[in-house]
């Protein structure tokens, strides 16, 4: 910015420039949070409308001490890196498929984006309906097909079943990602290594993995940020349920808020989860911080 | 050791054959340079040598073994190309350790090998920056380096010094035939620039439309074009031609002299013409002489020669330096 805006002029009128998306996304943000931070301060329930008083930090210490709040947050982890793993190692998997020359190349493009334009609702509805139900289900045709007994993902492994669901959604965008990374790799590179004499292994290893890293790194983050806050495909599946075995943070406070009605105790668990979101992000600026930067 | 030979090569993409046929023989520690307009197919050429390409018929020998299904690695050969292809997230040290690593070789012979191609290349300095932090030369001669350590059969350079400025390309072509006086290995270049092939080759394959037109020494090629084309390409600025009447009286279907070889004169001579452009460079002048009843014709002065603009001149060909060709632009000898 430094050299493109080079006089003091130029500075302060684009500083006017900028001023008014700037409060806009000020006041967007500043609000909804300041209500926040002190509807967690309230003993507000809206079974007892009216009765709101002042409760200092007791939805905070209520909602830490919740055994609930342990499980979801575990949960929220254990999506996150389910998720990206299986996006991550499978988007690099099929992007390599993808990039072989073959017949009806973009078609098969097309068709692997699908998943991700399909709706979390629907697509979650899909797979709890029709591929894991424990009687009609695809899967459990399977598996009666060779003689086992048919297993009911949502209720045995709930948590799992969803990062299954979710990373199912967020593979085509990994892939994609990736893909065009992957296209972008200076064809005389992989000339030059393959003359050097690099088997296929070594030229992913050493040439094509370090060309992705800062397309990987892209993946990370972004699907981060969303996977944080996966919710609708817990509630269409397994209400965060069986017991607490499926809820994240998201769905805490959604249950805090809307099905147990403690605006207090939820606005608290959502600044909680605030907190939490921004400790991850630090931990993962640092990480992909010097992949970016190289 | 490095000597190639290719036994009726061809090169097919879909319907079009890019190289319809070559043979070609190519000595042990011969300087090759394959030169042709673009889309002569040479870069082709040197990479089905390289084995990048498949052959769609034909036979690569390589040290007397038949290496025409050999994978590139096991050919024995390195290859610079033209855009260094160096590998971008890794050092200096690792970009010239690559192949070795990749042949398994031990730590510390991979150590003294890129300490020794470093210092040849005057890159003992560089050896920890990453090829980005690297001026064009410098990249260049990594690339040269990773192709040096694996002591190959024979190089390959492909268009190596046409991402470099004109002063640096004149030091650089420099610097890569000095090491082939040094290292006395094969070498295979391929250019579009006449300039860089005969200043560099002991062989210049000249090539157009994938069919090798002459093969000789540069002076060869200089003095004894075997056709119109390599006449044309070879010698800077280019050598004129005249058909017609002029040429009908020496018994050609058309004549060629060379810019160098017409001696101009301000009274009398041969050909008389009025001076079009005059570009000095200094040491020498060429003019463009719209010569009459012939058209246009370069000719090659000394800087002294004073003309300009506008001036009637004569010219005189040396009838020792001419060519003469047929109506198919054969030489006529």
């Amino acid at each position: 910015m430094g050299d493109a805006m080079a006089t003091l002029h130029t500075r302060s009128a684009a500083r006017l420039m900028i001023a008014p998306s700037v409060l806009l996304l000020l006041a967007w943000m500043i609000v909804p949070l300041a209500l926040t931070i002190y509807f967690s301060l309230l003993r507000y329930n809206l079974l007892m409308p009216g009765m709101e008083e002042f409760a200092g930090l007791t939805n905070y210490t209520y909602f830490l001490t919740d055994p609930a709040f342990f499980q979801a947050v575990f949960n929220t982890l254990a999506i996150v890196l389910g998720v990206l793993f299986i996006t991550v190692v499978g988007g690099i998997g099929l992007a390599l498929l993808l990039d072989q020359p073959m017949f009806g190349q973009g078609i098969v493009r097309i068709l692997v984006i699908a998943p991700f334009l399909i709706m979390p609702t629907v697509a979650a509805l899909v797979w709890k309906n029709m591929f894991m139900n424990p009687v009609n289900g695809l899967f459990a045709w399977l598996a009666k097909l060779v003689g086992l007994q048919p297993f009911d993902f949502l209720a045995n492994a709930p948590l799992f079943s969803i990062i299954l669901i979710v990373a199912w959604q967020w593979l085509p965008f990994a892939t994609l990602i990736l893909l065009t990374a992957l296209q972008s790799l200076d064809e005389e590179q992989k000339e030059a290594a393959q003359m050097d004499g690099a088997g296929a292994w070594s030229r992913f290893i050493y040439l094509v993995l370090p060309h992705l890293s800062r397309a990987i790194t892209v993946v990370i983050l972004i699907q981060t940020i969303f996977l944080l806050s996966v919710f609708a495909e817990i509630l269409v599946t397994t209400n965060g349920g069986p017991g607490t075995q499926s809820t994240n943070l998201t769905f805490l406070v959604y249950a805090q808020a809307l099905l147990q009605f403690d605006v207090g105790g939820a606005s608290a668990g959502g600044i909680i989860a605030v907190i939490l979101a921004n400790i991850v992000a630090f931990f993962l600026m640092r990480m992909i911080g010097k992949t970016l930067e190289a | 050791m490095g000597s190639i030979t290719l036994k009726n090569v061809s090169k097919v993409f879909g319907a079009h054959a890019v190289i319809p046929s070559i043979d070609l023989d190519i000595n042990d520690g011969e300087f090759v340079v394959f030169v042709g307009p673009s889309g002569c197919g040479k870069s082709t050429l040197l990479r089905l040598i390289a084995g990048l390409e498949d052959v769609s018929d034909g036979a690569i020998v390589i040290d007397g073994k038949n290496a025409t299904e050999l994978p590139p690695a096991k050919r024995g050969l390195s290859m610079v190309f033209q855009s260094y292809a160096l590998y971008p997230h890794m050092s200096v040290r690792a970009n010239i350790a690559f192949p070795l690593k990749m042949a398994g070789e031990d730590k510390a012979v991979i150590d003294k090998k890129v300490a020794d191609a470093a210092r040849v290349l005057n890159l003992t300095d560089y050896l920890d920056r990453k090829p980005r932090q690297l001026s064009g030369g410098q990249r260049q001669r990594v690339a040269i380096g990773r192709a040096i350590v694996r002591q190959p059969e024979a190089f390959l350079f492909d268009e190596p010094l046409s991402n470099l400025d004109a002063a640096l390309r004149v030091n650089m072509r420099l610097e890569i035939s000095q090491l082939h006086q040094q290292l006395k290995t094969t070498m295979i270049y391929v250019t579009h620039d006449q300039v860089e092939a005969m200043t560099m080759a002991d062989k210049i394959v000249v090539l157009n439309r994938g069919r090798i037109e002459q093969v000789g020494s540069p002076l060869e090629l200089y003095h004894r074009p075997d056709n119109l084309f390599v006449a044309g390409f070879i010698g800077s600025p280019k050598m004129n031609f005249i058909s017609g009447g002029q040429a009908a009286s020496h018994h050609a279907h058309t004549i060629g002299i060379r810019p160098e070889h017409l001696v101009l004169s301000k009274d009398r001579g041969t050909w008389q013409g009025t001076v079009g452009v005059a570009e000095h460079l200094g040491s020498d002048t060429f003019l463009h002489v719209n010569a009459d009843g012939i058209g246009t014709l370069t000719a090659r002065v000394s800087g002294d020669f004073a003309v300009t603009h506008g001036d009637r001149v004569f010219l005189t060909p040396d009838p020792q330096r001419l060519h003469k060709f047929d109506e198919k632009g054969l030489a006529i000898r």
